[in-house]
């Protein structure tokens, strides 16, 4: 297969386990982020795929040959860094044409692809001014264009928007989706921000602890997320547990027809997000609580809603939300469409 | 902090007691020098003020000329050697665990600590027929009988880039540890194996660090005097040696004048030279 496979991928570092088996089969093309709290394995999991760590076990594959034992240097990727590691003492120009220098390329043809590459990165005349002049947004086009110099098999970056302010990060990574899909160029970013991960990514690998919690497209890690600490760690979401007294399913004590729970067990939690908590007139097969606080903020109205010690959040436009008051008693449809029920 | 410029007299208060030290202790002394070395000598060590340059001319003849380009190789020679050993260890030890560093700083750092005499003798000893390495070469087989290994230039070159490394190793250890260690692994992406990266990366981002260790060493080996007599023959002596000879064994302050003063003018237009040399090469 073409693409990129991670067989039972594990690093060690004495007795902690950075990556924990990791199992991975990312297709030829394809835009992944590895997404997951700091610590989570993601970054030492990239630095493996790139050679800069070498795994204590498993074998990574790429387009069928085992790259497991190849030195960085061989494995012709591109990286862009968190650092953006530009080298301070070559222009824009020689930093991009770097690794054509290192492979001997022709000097002709290292300026004619410096000059397509700037162009790309809508940067062009640069090629003759100092790294160390640009801006922090420029700097970041000038690394990604220097690590698609060769036009890599595999295209590998770290955290590499972090540095950028919040408006230029958006920008950033539009244009970087834009930038893979015309080079349909296999993609692999590592980051924190689930935002990030939303915009870009085909797919997203949700890690923690060393192992990969989830790997499916943004939408359905959104909507199915396959444990509790997906759905909590994706988005925002209202977690309440869930039991089974005699085949009938409870929440909080309340019982709601139409959910099942897989595999028999007696108790769960139910993930449901807060755009699909809808407020309704307490009553049958509906939870009852109580409004504690309304937080408006003009496009969306945030209800907070308390039912049996536990905090339920309800987002909703003005429009499609009935007219409630604090202190007022709501019922609560949990729509077995919507909720998750998640049994780990 | 106050940013502005100093505006009264008063304010250059806090200068004088380094200005003071300063003249009294290095303007006055190499003034004095200066002076001397266009005194007249007289038989019988005195010399007395004058204004001539025959101390001068006497240095023009071919010895104290050949004397003067064999310290400046020399120099040279430590300073070279000294970086290319010392960038990459240094290197290496910026990329250890902190503790290994500290152990191998402080094993450095001991170095420091031992006189020329000391350093001086132990060569001699270690590069002698009788007690030296050769006899372990001999006891492992790898040598017929043992030699001397001195008294020649590799010798003495051997006692200085000893006596000198600790220092390398301490200039180039802060701007080593600074530097991003990703840089390095960018470039291994890239393609560059590790050794290319160290000469495409490495080495060019710490031009000026490495310029300014080869200025530092080449002065202090520069001023070198024992170690070449120790280690050397007549042949290899330095021109501090000569400054010595001259000074103290001749008593011929004039003429050790000049030979020092000259000794300093070579040396500040070689390193005004490096700096331009690096300069050009940093606008390019």
């Amino acid at each position: 297969m073409s693409g990129l496979i991670l067989n039972s991928v594990t690093k060690e570092f004495g007795n902690f386990t950075a990556v924990d088996h990791v199992q991975l089969s990312v297709p030829h093309g394809t835009f992944v982020c590895m997404l997951g709290p700091s610590g989570c394995g993601k970054t030492t999991l990239l630095r493996m795929i790139a050679g800069l760590d070498l795994p204590t076990g498993g074998s990574i594959v790429l387009d069928g040959e085992d790259i497991t034992a190849v030195p960085t240097h061989k494995r012709n990727l591109g990286m862009v860094f968190q650092s953006l590691a530009l080298f301070p003492h070559l222009s824009v120009g020689e930093n991009i044409a770097y690794p054509l220098r290192i492979r001997g390329v022709a000097r002709e043809q290292q300026v004619k692809r410096v000059e397509e590459l700037l162009a790309m990165i809508h940067l062009p005349g640069y090629a003759d001014r100092p790294v160390t002049k640009l801006s922090g947004g420029q700097r970041q086009r000038v690394a990604i264009a220097r690590a698609l110099a060769i036009s890599p098999k595999l295209f590998l970056l770290d955290e590499p928007l972090s540095a950028l302010d919040a408006k230029l990060r958006e920008a950033m990574q539009v244009e970087l989706r834009k930038l893979q899909q015309q080079l349909g160029i296999t993609t692999i970013v590592v980051t924190h921000d689930q935002r990030e991960a939303m915009t870009m990514a085909d797919t997203v690998v949700v890690m923690n602890g060393g192992k990969i919690r989830q790997a499916a497209s943004p939408i359905e890690i959104y909507r199915r997320p396959a444990d509790r600490f997906v759905a909590d760690f994706i988005g925002s979401t209202n977690l309440m547990p869930l039991a089974v007294e005699g085949g009938r399913v409870t929440v909080l004590g309340q019982s709601v027809p139409g959910l099942t729970v897989p595999g028999g067990q007696a108790s769960a939690t139910v993930s449901v997000r807060p755009e699909d908590v809808h407020l309704a007139a307490p009553g049958e097969g509906r939870v009852t609580g109580r409004v504690t606080f309304i937080r408006d903020l003009g496009g969306v109205i945030e209800t907070f809603v308390d039912i049996a010690g536990t905090e339920v959040i309800a987002v909703s436009t003005p429009r499609e939300r009935p007219i409630v008051s604090v202190g007022q008693e709501v019922g609560i449809a949990i729509d077995p469409e919507t909720a998750v029920v998640l049994t780990t | 902090m106050r940013r502005e410029p100093p505006q009264r007299a008063l304010d250059y208060a806090p200068l004088i007691f380094p200005a003071g030290m300063l003249i009294l202790f290095f303007v006055v002394p190499f003034a004095t020098m200066i002076a001397v070395s266009f005194f007249q000598r007289q038989q019988g060590g005195f010399y007395e003020p004058a204004f001539v340059f025959d101390n001068y001319a006497r240095f023009l003849s071919t010895f104290f000329a050949g004397v003067l380009g064999f310290s400046l190789t020399l120099a040279i020679s430590v300073a070279v050697v000294c970086v290319v050993l010392g960038l990459p260890f240094t290197y290496l030890l910026s990329r250890m665990r902190r503790k290994t560093q500290v152990v191998w700083l402080v094993a450095l750092l001991s170095i420091l600590s031992l006189s020329e005499v000391i350093i001086g003798f132990a060569w001699s000893t270690l590069f002698s027929r009788t007690a030296g390495i050769t006899n372990l070469l001999v006891m492992l087989g790898l040598m017929e009988k043992p030699v001397a290994l001195m008294p020649n230039f590799g010798a003495v070159l051997t006692g200085m880039t000893y006596q000198a490394l600790p220092y390398t190793v301490l200039v180039l250890y802060p701007a080593l540890v600074r530097l991003d260690p990703t840089l390095t692994e960018a470039a291994r992406t890239l393609g560059a194996s590790p050794i290319r990266a160290f000469f495409t990366v490495v080495v060019p981002a710490l031009r000026n660090t490495i310029l300014a260790t080869l200025i530092m060493v080449f002065i202090f080996a520069l001023g070198s005097y024992l170690l070449p007599q120790i280690l050397g023959r007549p042949q290899h002596w330095t021109l501090s040696v000569l400054i010595t000879d001259q000074a103290i064994y001749q008593s011929n302050m004039p003429f050790a004048a000049a030979m020092a003063v000259l000794l300093v003018l070579v040396t500040l237009a070689l390193v005004a030279l490096t700096l331009m040399v690096g300069r050009k090469g940093e606008t390019a």
